[in-house]
Formats: C-alpha cells, structure tokens, sequence
C-alpha cells in the first residue's frame, strides 16, 4: 500500500511545526545534533531511523515533556520552550500524543480512560455530551463494543486504537505518533496505517510519525525524513528519500521487509 | 592517594544525600502548592478506600495479637507486686501512647507505602504518568496529592480502630485470669488516657501519614530504569517511610513529654 500524497508544494501551507537547529544530549551522548524540520498543516511527516538515534526524544520535546538544549520548537506558532505551565497545558490540549506502549491507563475502563482528559479539560459538559464524545472516539477507533473493559482485557491493536481514541477524544490540531506499529502483527499494522490515514482525512490533523517500520511510512507518510546520527539526513517522498546513494539509509531499506 | 580517594567517595555520597533531600523537599513543596482547588474527589475517595478499607484484615489481626501478647507479658511482672489490678490502665497507656500509632504506622509503611511506589513506579515506567502530563490534565494532583490526603486522613482512623480491638484482645485475656465485665475493664483503663494521649496520637498519626504516603508517592511518581526500577521504589518506599516513622516517634515522645 502507498499513500497518496496530499500535498505537492509545501512552501504555499502554514507550518504547525517548526523546529530549528534542535540540540538534546543525556550526559555524554548527544541524541540531537541540530535538527530541523517543518510540518505543514494536514500533513503527515514519518520520521525513519535505527532504535535510539532520538526519534522519541524529538516528539517529546515538541510536547515539552522534554527541555532541549538549545534550539527552537515552535508549535501552532509558539514557542515551547517559552511557555509557562498554563501556557503549556493550552496548548498541549491541541497536541494528541500516541505512545508506544499505548499508555492506557490500568486501573480504569475504556470509558474512564477516554473521560479522563475530558472531564479535567471541559469542566462544563453534561454527562450527555461527554457520551457522545466517548461514542464518537471510539467510532472513530471502530472499538465502540469495548468501552466497559478494561486495557488488560484488550489485545495489542486494540491498546493502540483506544490509545489514539483517548487523544482525538480532545480533538487535536497536532498528532504525534510514537512507534504505531511496534510489536504488532502485520494485519493489524497495516488496520493501524489505515487508521493514521483516517484519523488525517478526518481531523484535518499535521501529524508526525516515529517509526522504523518502512510499510508504516510508505502507507502514512505525505513526506519522511530520516535521523542519522542526530540530524536529518535526506527529506522528501518516500520514494526520492529511498533513491538516493547514501549507503546508510540503503542499508536501512534492505533491512526492511516491505512488498 | 588513598585518602584523597576516600574524601571523594565520601564526599560523593554526601553530595547524593544532601540532592536526596533537596529533591524530597522539593516534592514536599510541591504537594502543598498543589493542594488548592480543584479537587480530585472520586480519586481521594478510592485512595481512602485502598488504604483504610483493604488494611483492616491485617489491623485487625495484628491489633488483636498485640492486646493479648501485651497483656499476657505484663501480667507476671505486675503479679509480684500484687498490681495485676493495674493490667487495664497499663495496657491502655501503652497502647494508647505508643503500639497503635506506631504499629499502625509500620503495617501501612509496609503495605500502603509498596504499594503505593509500585503503582506509581509502574505509571512512571510505563509512560502512563506522561500520558497524562501530555493529555493536559495534572498528574501530581490527580495521584500524588490524593494519595498523600488519603493515607493523612487514614492512618488516624486505623490508628483508633487499632487501638480498640488491641483493647478487646487485652479485656479476652484478662478475662481467662479474672471475672471482669466488659465495662468495668473499659473503665478503669480509659481512666488513666489523658486528653493529651488521645490528641498527641492523633497528630502523631496524621503525621506518620503523611509520611508514608509522600515517600511512597516521591519513591514511584521518580522511578526510573524499567521494572527494576518499580521494584527499588517500593523497597524503597517501605525502608525510608520506616525509618522516617521512628524518627518522628522519637521527636514526638520527646515534644509530648514537654507537655506532661
């Protein structure tokens, strides 16, 4: 499967996310060594590479879960690292953040686990409206049946979907995928991709995807980037990124399994 | 050579104390910034539940024990003196002043305090507590400060909950050695409990609470390095919240004691 891509003239769309020469070190290893990147609005932007080249470091930082360095992180047109703690829970509240593991909350239900942002966040909805929204997320995750169980009673893909379903619960401007498809069958992978897609088609969100699984970034990505040794070494589509001569992101295609 | 290398390892060790405590008052700190409105009651409610509630099989087993062993160990000192008549004020002073506050306290620093740093250690490691921090809410008030309010409002409750059925183990075994109703037992040892037992147990107890339960909060909410992580949080939420707990019992005899 490959995506279409939305968009052929990124220069004409307004970037959500803007990042400038982005340096993150823990202790003596430098993960981040000036990294930029743009993410247009309604676009979907994979970043590719090897396990611990800093790839959820990068949307961490976004979301200020992590401070860099130095360098710049704008996003929605503000400046991250600027931001004090209401300032930073605003606009968290446009960010949707999937984690690897799903982070689904263990001692809550579906229903308790999508409520939870909702009922700290929209103090005033009736309990009529926040079942319309706990319905309509799960619609979109096509878990509706699974709203009383509880994560220890779901499988991998399903972790991941209600996963995604708590964070469009708040309806996000931003998506920031962390690993998506990560110890899942190639089956639900690829219901995961479509899912990505969907979520783009219908939330009009500027998502970026961190992956090395080469199938998730050719079903999802509009552009990939790939970080080596802590900056980007080749932007573009999936196709210009994997003609290029760079041995080392060759290597990484050949690893890859894809049809 | 040798010393220098024994300066910097002590010094080391120091500087890791000293950023221990640093840390932990930070945390302390934090917790009473945050205590303010909005409240996190269905959550206070549960924590209350978790901590009082699923206790008291083991209080109340432990609490029992402790009224008849007590009881039975003073009874041949107080025989040879023809004192046994004493037994109930005896049993009362010392449960009242120092087994139940502080028995209770090592039960809960025992099973809340673990249970409290795995929880938390689990959240932490796996992402659930940065799930929460990028959904916008606020972790620390949702789980810190409800826990913290919970085990501080429990503990005093357990601790009297303690303190009667310790009392009722004690009037069983007297009861095997001499003919005494119920009543009568009750009177004669709450006649010696003072105002200031009953208040200094109850602000003893809040405190050692409060205690356990930061501890337990600080050691999970900072676990790190996976699953060995969330074991060290609650190994050490358990050892700190112990050692913590008899200091304060010392420093509160001794402030009582002013007040006697």
């Amino acid at each position: 499967m490959h995506k279409k891509r939305r968009y052929n003239n990124t220069e004409q769309q307004h970037a959500d996310i803007v990042i400038r020469d982005l340096y993150k070190s823990f202790g003596t290893n430098t993960v981040l060594k000036g990294v930029n990147l743009d993410v247009y609005r309604g676009e979907n932007v994979v970043v590719l590479g090897r396990s611990g080249t800093g790839k959820s470091v990068l949307i961490k930082i976004i979301v200020g879960l992590l401070k860099p360095d130095s360098g710049t992180v704008m996003v929605l047109d503000q400046n991250v690292a600027e931001l004090n703690d209401k300032a930073l829970l605003q606009l968290r509240l446009k960010i949707g953040f999937s984690f690897q593991n799903s982070a689904l909350y263990d001692s809550m239900t579906v229903r308790e686990n999508l409520e939870f942002p909702l009922l700290r966040n929209s103090r005033n909805l009736t309990r009529a409206e926040i079942n319309t929204d706990v319905e309509e997320a799960l619609d979109a995750v096509g878990l509706k049946q699974t709203v009383n169980q509880y994560p220890s009673e779901l499988s991998g893909g399903q972790r991941k979907r209600i996963g995604i379903a708590r964070t469009l619960i708040m309806r996000p401007s931003i998506m920031l995928y962390d690993e998506p498809t990560a110890g899942l069958d190639p089956v639900t992978s690829v219901e995961i991709n479509s899912l990505i897609n969907e979520v783009q088609e219908r939330y009009n969100t500027s998502s970026i995807i961190i992956t090395h699984d080469l199938t998730c970034a050719k079903a999802t990505g509009d552009r990939v980037a790939v970080l080596l040794d802590g900056s980007f070494a080749q932007t573009g589509s999936f196709e210009e990124v994997f003609s290029t001569k760079d041995e080392r992101i060759n290597s990484f295609y050949e690893y890859n399994f894809i049809e | 050579m040798k010393t220098n290398q024994r300066t910097y390892i002590i010094s080391k060790k120091l500087d890791g104390f000293f950023s221990g405590v640093y840390a932990i008052m930070n945390f302390i700190g934090r917790f009473f910034r945050e205590l303010g409105p909005p409240y996190e009651w269905r959550e206070i409610v549960r924590q209350c539940y978790m901590v009082g509630w699923k206790s008291l099989p083991l209080i109340s087993v432990t609490s029992f024990v402790v009224g008849i062993v007590f009881t039975k160990q003073s009874r041949p000192s107080l025989a040879e003196f023809g004192a046994t008549s004493w037994l109930p004020s005896l049993v009362a002073i010392a449960i009242f002043r120092a087994l139940a506050p502080l028995v209770t306290a090592l039960i809960a620093a025992g099973k809340v305090g673990s249970n409290i740093g795995a929880e938390l250690g689990s959240m932490r490691v796996t992402e659930q507590i940065d799930a929460m921090e990028v959904s916008a809410t606020n972790p620390f008030k949702f789980l810190v400060v409800s826990r913290v309010l919970a085990t501080s409002f429990m503990l005093p409750v357990l601790m009297f909950y303690m303190a009667f059925i310790s009392m009722i183990g004690a009037y069983l075994n007297i009861l095997v050695n001499e003919d005494t109703s119920f009543t009568a037992f009750f009177i004669k040892a709450l006649e010696k409990i003072s105002f200031l037992d009953f208040f200094s147990s109850l602000i003893k107890t809040i405190v050692f609470g409060f205690s356990i339960g930061i501890i337990g909060c600080y050691q999970g909410y900072n676990a790190t390095q996976g699953t060995q992580g969330v074991g060290r949080a609650a190994n050490f939420a358990v050892v700190t919240a112990m050692f913590v707990v008899f200091i304060e019992e010392i420093i509160a005899v001794q402030i009582t004691n002013w007040f006697r």
